[in-house]
């Protein structure tokens, strides 16, 4: 079974979040405001990375100053580490588009987020990523350190580009995927880079537009911990296996064997739009349909803007929507229960 | 999986709680005059089962300019009253830095990680050249030297704002040189802390109490074991 798509990995490279940037009030000094930029922001990209297109639109209004860029969305400062869609999905729990964001260019917050001073802190946060799954997946990050700085230039500038031909020529040779039959045997650490970032809503919503939007940071849990695989367990594992090595508690029905009973009936396909459809397994045949009793209830999981299917199989979702610094990303919505255990 | 662990330098999330609270023990029984670490509970899901998860802190530990380690409160004023009466030479607060240093467990390297930020004694904090004024000279050479950044600005994976961190990558190779050497009779992992402290400290300062070092290294030569990272 195929457990790689190029047409997948091409739509994630090829997806953006429709951007309507405002510039804070406060450093609006002419009259009339400048009105929004509208602008699309690559998935997989950061928003630092936009500034040079939006600068331009609010020069002339900024008052005198050095330039210190950061973006809030509804008053929460933005982390520009994180890339743009998973940030997307975390704080919009009904997407908004386009996507309404504030930039400002001073006044820096340095007590809550790292400042971000051009492209350089953006580089160096994508290749200590890289690092850091390297390391997870190998044991040890010889690949990225050894690699020549006209590789790391060409992979980063890729990445910035959104230029995926030349992004994977470069990182093909670091080794680091994808999953499938042959290299489940040949993985090192049998460990998969992931980042989870789990929001825990006031109290059950039926319609996500109802949901509040968060103040603070606090109110996520991010969970920085590679999932491991131990190689009994086979070469389909359900993604729903997955998350429960990460998240035990909220997935307390017995293991069963048929997380492992996934009859392929062909290749797994996808259809066009794949960042707005909900992408199920219907070419699936599962034999498992009961209703696990959960405490705490999980509400939704989005991966590149996709709500996925718990049935899903793993290692098919790493290898075509994790992003290029080999993390998959995954954003969990939940409610808690009224009386926990 | 303890063995394993042994072999490759790395440690588990429990074997990290093991060793931190043996930490926590060893250091205040050794007397030291720096304050002491503490073992701070802290859920990442709010809602999830209890388990042994946190980190650890080192409170208020103080630089003054020119000094080659860090020292507490206490032995700040003990300095003062020492000197002469008639020749009274008080330290100028501006020189004072006092830091905070956090250990906490990297999941993805399997080892400790050390965070750390500092202050000015007016409570401003200090930014990355204040702190390299304060670093050990061999600190500054690996900065100016390392292809890699070697200290970074990131944020504290607990309390979600920029700290200080020391990077990790490499840690697991010296520690396995590092435990590997000083095996014999030594229980671990209640020990792996305070020999990873006694390299890493010295990245920052932060001198390991010599009668932590020698109980753990009683049978191995106990010749320091500069960085190599």
């Amino acid at each position: 079974m195929e457990l790689c798509s190029e047409e997948a990995v091409r739509l994630v490279w090829e997806g953006a979040i429709p951007l309507q940037i405002h510039l804070h009030e406060s450093e609006v000094t002419t009259l009339p405001p400048p009105p929004p930029v509208l602008i699309l922001g690559p998935r997989i990209g950061y928003l630092p990375l936009l500034v040079t297109v939006i600068k331009p639109h609010f020069n002339d209004t900024l008052p005198p100053g050095v330039d210190s860029v950061w973006f809030d969305y509804k008053g929460l400062p933005l982390k520009w580490y994180i890339p743009t869609g998973v940030l997307f999905d975390l704080l919009c729990a009904e997407p908004e588009r386009p996507w309404n964001l504030t930039v400002h260019f001073r006044g820096h917050p340095g007590e809550i987020l790292t400042p971000c001073g051009g492209e350089d802190p953006v580089k160096w946060s994508f290749i200590n990523s890289l690092k850091e799954a390297a390391y997870i997946i190998n044991g040890n990050c010889k690949n990225v350190m050894n690699m020549s700085q006209t590789d790391q230039s060409e992979l980063w500038q890729s990445l910035a580009k959104g230029n995926m031909e030349s992004y994977t020529r470069v990182s093909s040779r670091l080794k680091l995927g994808p999953y499938g039959e042959d290299a489940v045997m040949r993985m090192s650490t049998g460990r998969i880079p992931i980042r989870l970032y789990l929001r825990i809503l006031g109290e059950d919503v039926d319609d996500l537009e109802d949901v509040t939007t968060i103040d603070s940071w606090d109110s996520i849990s991010y969970i920085n911990r590679p999932v491991e695989i131990h190689n009994e367990e086979g070469h389909y594992i359900t993604f729903r296996s997955a998350m429960r090595t990460l998240l035990p508690e909220f997935f307390d029905d017995e293991a069963s064997a048929f997380d492992h009973v996934l009859v392929p009936r062909g290749d797994y396909e996808i259809d066009d739009g794949i960042e707005n459809t909900e992408a199920t397994a219907t070419d699936f045949v599962s034999t498992k349909s009961q209703s696990p009793k959960k405490v705490n209830e999980i509400k939704l999981i989005r991966i590149q803007g996709i709500e996925v299917d718990l049935d899903i199989p793993f290692f098919w979702m790493v290898n075509n929507l994790k992003n290029p610094e080999h993390f998959l990303h995954i954003c969990v919505f939940m409610v808690p229960a009224l009386n926990p255990a | 999986m303890g063995d394993q662990s042994i072999c490759d330098g790395s440690l588990s999330a429990d074997d990290f709680y093991v060793a931190a609270k043996s930490l926590c023990e060893l250091w205040q029984s050794a007397n030291t005059s720096l304050p002491n670490w503490t073992w701070i509970p802290f859920k990442r899901i709010p809602t999830g089962i209890s388990c042994n998860e946190g980190y650890l802190s080192l409170e208020n530990v103080f630089h003054v300019k020119s000094s080659k380690e860090l020292v507490s409160s206490q032995d700040l004023f003990q300095e003062e009253q020492t000197v002469d009466s008639a020749t009274v030479v008080q330290v100028p607060s501006s020189v004072i830095h006092a830091y905070d240093f956090h250990i906490i467990y990297s999941f993805s390297y399997r080892n400790p990680v050390l965070y750390f930020h500092g202050h000015k004694y007016d409570g401003q904090p200090l930014a990355l050249d204040d702190i390299q004024e304060d670093l050990p000279e061999y600190s500054l050479k690996l900065i100016r030297e390392s292809k890699w950044t070697f200290i970074t600005f990131e944020e504290h994976p607990y309390l979600h704002q920029p700290w200080y961190m020391l990077h990790p990558c490499g840690t697991s190779e010296w520690m396995k040189l590092l435990i590997g050497g000083a095996l014999h009779g030594n229980p671990y992992p209640a020990n792996y802390l305070v020999s990873w402290l006694s390299v890493v400290g010295q990245a920052v300062g932060l001198r390991v109490p010599s009668s932590l070092t020698s109980s753990c290294f009683n049978d191995a030569s106990s010749s320091s074991i500069g960085p190599s990272l």
